[in-house]
């Protein structure tokens, strides 16, 4: 019983979801809600003001530096966990028969 | 690997990719690509090299203490620069009020300090993959 409910509910969800994309607008448009200000604030000064042609790498290391700074901090901790976990260790045999 | 045709086309392929690689992290600020792009690429060329000839003649290439001083390096440019705005009585990373060259658009020499922050996340990306990598492939003897 509380299965078959769950799955209702879940079934009314996706049905909801479903219309909820159907309404976004296309790819690609315009006056899609995500090009604000910001994207015309770069697209037009991103030149004059960093003096890079790539508005992507103008972004990634001018606007947004701090950012990579972090993405290059996260794979910096994913190298140290990996290293500490697997990377053999030649002194680990001679604490151990001492 | 033991096949001869496979290790010498290798032999060829892997300065051409470093090459392409170098190419990439430098032309970042002028053309697609930028420092992650051109990191994963030498470091795929240093995966390339370790699958045919092995990770031991690997690692005389690529040995665990330049792994642990580019790993910590890359980082440590990007600081360093980062702190020049400082310096100059900016913000943490300024670029072009921190008084980094502007250049001419489109030259190499442009974009104040975006070239050599690709430079930096380049060096980091490819130990990164490579370090993996080996860190992962390599077998305990016992």
């Amino acid at each position: 019983m509380m299965k078959r409910l769950i799955s209702v509910l879940f079934f009314a969800l996706f049905l909801a979801l479903s219309y909820a994309v159907l309404q976004m607008p296309p790819a690609g448009t315009p006056d899609a809600p995500s090009y604000n200000h910001t994207t015309e604030h770069y697209l037009a000064n991103a030149l004059e003001e960093t003096g890079a042609t790539n508005v992507v790498a103008a972004i990634l290391t001018d606007y947004r530096a701090w950012d990579t700074l972090g993405e290059t901090i996260v794979l910096f901790t994913a190298i140290v966990a990996v290293i500490s976990v697997l990377r053999k260790r030649p002194t680990a045999e001679v604490i151990r028969d001492e | 690997m033991n096949d001869i045709i496979v290790k010498t086309v290798t032999r060829i392929m892997v300065p051409f990719i470093q090459m392409y690689g170098i190419f990439v992290i430098l032309n970042g600020h002028i053309s697609p690509g930028g420092g992650f792009a051109g990191g994963a690429l030498i470091g795929v060329s240093l995966i390339l090299y370790t699958l045919v000839f092995g990770v031991g003649a690997a690692e005389k290439k690529f040995s665990h203490r330049l792994g642990d001083l580019s790993e910590s390096g890359g980082i440590l440019i990007y600081l360093v620069i980062g702190s020049v705005g400082i310096v100059s009585g900016g913000y943490f990373l300024t670029n072009l009020d921190a008084g980094f060259l502007k250049g001419e658009a489109g030259a190499l020499l442009s974009g104040g300090m975006i070239p050599l922050l690709m430079v930096a996340i380049g060096i980091k990306v490819t130990s990164t993959i490579i370090t993996l990598f080996h860190a992962m492939i390599e077998e305990d003897p016992s």
